[in-house]
């Protein structure tokens, strides 16, 4: 298992440089950061060129990338080239960011976890029953709809929920554009009421499509250890059906559905850059539509720096989390 | 029995009948798939309107009294004989933007799911069948494809090229093809273990040979059955991508594009809105079903009902 995770942490290493290397060229390659300036009247040559030369522009691209690449590692991020974004440093935006996309992902995903296993148990134990026929469709319609609708659709139900409030002479209880700015209040009651009605609505319309995928795994492999042998043997000993589903069969059927959010983590965050986009979160999201309009390479490069390694510690997360559940994989 | 009542109704002898009377016309695999297919109701069904739906998208057009660019009408009509679905902000036909965005995204999604289904096929096949380094190699490249987020790299690079449709599958296809190279891997892995492909090889065949004459036609369930995905999978992608604004641009457009035009309308002229999403969900929808039909035409043995 230690040798497993050595090896597989070496091996890790080098995908992350070799891609971060193509990505920076990617990246690089994408744009002119000078554009906007070379067009602007009254600045000169000379300053454009000071500038490249300032920007490393006019060295070979190992260069530039090694200088970008202990500048990583040592926690100097660089800085925006974007006008308008006044110098900002990368590790800031990029840091900040990344904490308000975890908030929201992280409670939106464990509710659909939750949620999912849940109900793929109840499906796998009365397939064919009208409930499990019922949430096959809802899953197969959630897995079809387009994330940037579901979340318009919450959104503005949000919206007429609190349209309704209002009518009834009661304050607004859901956010719809962005968490709020004053922070949440300072007693218990304020906190409970201000953090439910911020994250509720893109926490719903994230869910959606997470909750479908759980809810089908969980059900799929539920159906396939409530078949298998250990359960009969269970069943003919004379245990309760409780206990046969619950201690017997669920807790080997959870194992391929803990490895699925590790490996689903590069989907979430791109359903995190449409929520975010629709309820006005300055997450991740909104970092990436943003330096990609204004072509800003730093912090292109701190994002992408970023969720790649945060891909790569969920792939090995996951496959980890498989070999500890399930002793009949043997590492090594 | 049908043919030997056959050959007595032509004139040929009993005892020509006797001879016959057991011979069942051989089927051959791909008629029996296809049969299977036609008894799947939900997934005949399912083509059915995805057909009709791409045929209206591209013939109705011709007969609106607009195009899909005029804007002579003015702004956010509301629904009318003239104008089944309004018009948008510009003036618009909402149904003639609808129908132009569902071609578009169609395009885009058939288009990405047949090229990345032809390379990560290649790639996959190849690589399992070869195994050692190249594979070492292939499924290294697989992985480094894999750890930057799909929608980003493409909307860095859409934006960097034109936003025009083929350019937006071009890339959504370049950053689509890991899935099936890993799922064809895993199934070249075993049938290359096979007889048959020993026996191929013992014959002197080449790789390109046992690639294409054994291993892909023995694999052409799963890849069907993939590919169908990935095209609602693209669909998805597509509009997802347009919806940030990094995606197709005008002069081209797309259901996600026009989606992204009108969600701020979803109150008031909620036709803006509905309608795309229909669309996308419709073309969704039908796809997976497509696909589950295909899965069980091609794999009896994993059809819904319990063995």
């Amino acid at each position: 298992m230690f040798q497993y995770l050595i090896r597989r942490l070496l091996i890790s290493i080098p995908i992350l440089l070799i891609g971060s290397f193509l990505v920076f060229i990617l990246v690089a390659s994408a744009g002119d950061p000078l554009a906007a300036l070379r067009t602007k009247p009254g600045v000169t040559a000379a300053q454009i060129h000071s500038l490249s030369v300032q920007l490393g522009l006019d060295q070979p691209i190992f260069i530039r990338y090694w200088n970008w690449l202990t500048g990583f590692l040592t926690g100097n991020w660089g800085t925006s080239v974007a006008l308008g974004e006044a110098q900002a440093p990368v590790y800031d935006t990029i840091t900040n960011a990344l904490w308000v996309t975890l908030r929201l992902v992280i409670g939106a995903e464990l509710l659909a976890l939750v949620l999912g296993v849940a109900v793929g148990v109840f499906s796998a134990v009365r397939q064919y029953s009208i409930f499990d026929y019922i949430m096959t469709s809802v899953a197969f319609l959630m897995f079809s709809m387009p994330i940037a609708c579901v979340a318009v659709v919450v959104k503005n139900y949000g919206i007429q929920f609190n349209d309704l409030l209002v009518s009834l002479h009661l304050h607004r209880w859901l956010q719809t554009a962005g968490p709020p700015a004053t922070g949440f209040g300072n007693n218990l009651g304020q906190v409970i009421v201000n953090y439910s009605g911020t994250f509720l609505l893109p926490t719903i319309s994230l869910m959606t499509i997470s909750f479908a995928a759980y809810s089908r795994f969980q059900r799929a492999s539920m159906l396939e250890t409530l078949n298998a042998d250990y359960v009969r043997t269970a069943r003919a000993k004379g245990l309760s059906q409780a206990r046969v589903i619950f201690r017997h069969a669920m807790r080997n059927a959870l194992i391929p559905v803990s490895t699925l959010f590790a490996l689903n983590i590069g989907a979430i965050i791109g359903g995190a850059i449409i929520t975010e986009r629709v309820f006005g979160w300055n997450g991740m999201g909104t970092v990436l539509v943003k330096s990609v309009g204004n072509y800003d390479p730093p912090t292109l490069m701190g994002w992408f720096a970023v969720t790649a390694t945060v891909v790569v510690a969920f792939n090995l997360i996951s496959d980890l989390l498989y070999g500890l559940l399930d002793p009949r994989i043997r590492l090594g | 029995m049908a043919n030997a009542t056959q050959t007595t109704a032509d004139g040929g002898s009993a005892a020509d009948a006797v001879r016959h009377e057991f011979d069942a016309k051989a089927r051959s695999q791909t008629s029996i798939i296809l049969g299977r297919f036609v008894r799947h109701r939900l997934a005949m069904v399912s083509l059915g309107v995805l057909v009709l739906l791409a045929l209206v998208a591209i013939i109705v057009p011709f007969f609106l009294p607009y195009n899909f660019a005029d804007t002579s009408s003015g702004g956010y009509l509301t629904p009318s004989a003239r104008h089944l679905l309004g018009t948008d902000q510009l003036g618009r036909d909402g149904l003639a933007q609808l129908l132009r965005g569902t071609q578009f995204s169609l395009a885009i999604a058939f288009s990405v799911a047949i090229s990345s289904t032809v390379v990560g096929v290649l790639v996959g096949a190849v690589a399992g069948y070869l195994r050692g380094f190249v594979d070492n190699s292939l499924m290294r490249l697989v992985d480094l494809f894999l750890i930057v987020p799909q929608i980003a790299v493409v909307a860095l690079l859409v934006h960097a090229l034109t936003p025009s449709w083929y350019v937006v599958a071009g890339v959504l296809a370049i950053f689509s093809w890991m899935q099936i190279a890993r799922i064809t891997r895993g199934e070249a892995l075993s049938l290359a273990a096979r007889e048959f492909v020993e026996a191929s090889r013992a014959a002197g065949a080449g790789t390109w040979h046992i690639v294409f004459k054994h291993l892909i036609p023995n694999m052409i369930g799963t890849i069907t059955v993939n590919a169908t995905l990935s095209v609602s999978a693209a669909v998805l992608t597509e509009a997802a991508l347009s919806f940030i604004g990094l995606g197709v641009q005008l002069p081209d457009t797309s259901l996600g594009l026009i989606v992204q035009d009108n969600y701020t309308q979803v109150l008031l002229r909620p036709w803006l809105f509905w309608g795309p999403f229909l669309a996308i969900v419709l073309i969704s929808v039908t796809i997976s079903f497509i696909g589950d039909g295909l899965r069980d035409a091609f794999d009896p043995r994993q059809t819904k009902v319990r063995a």
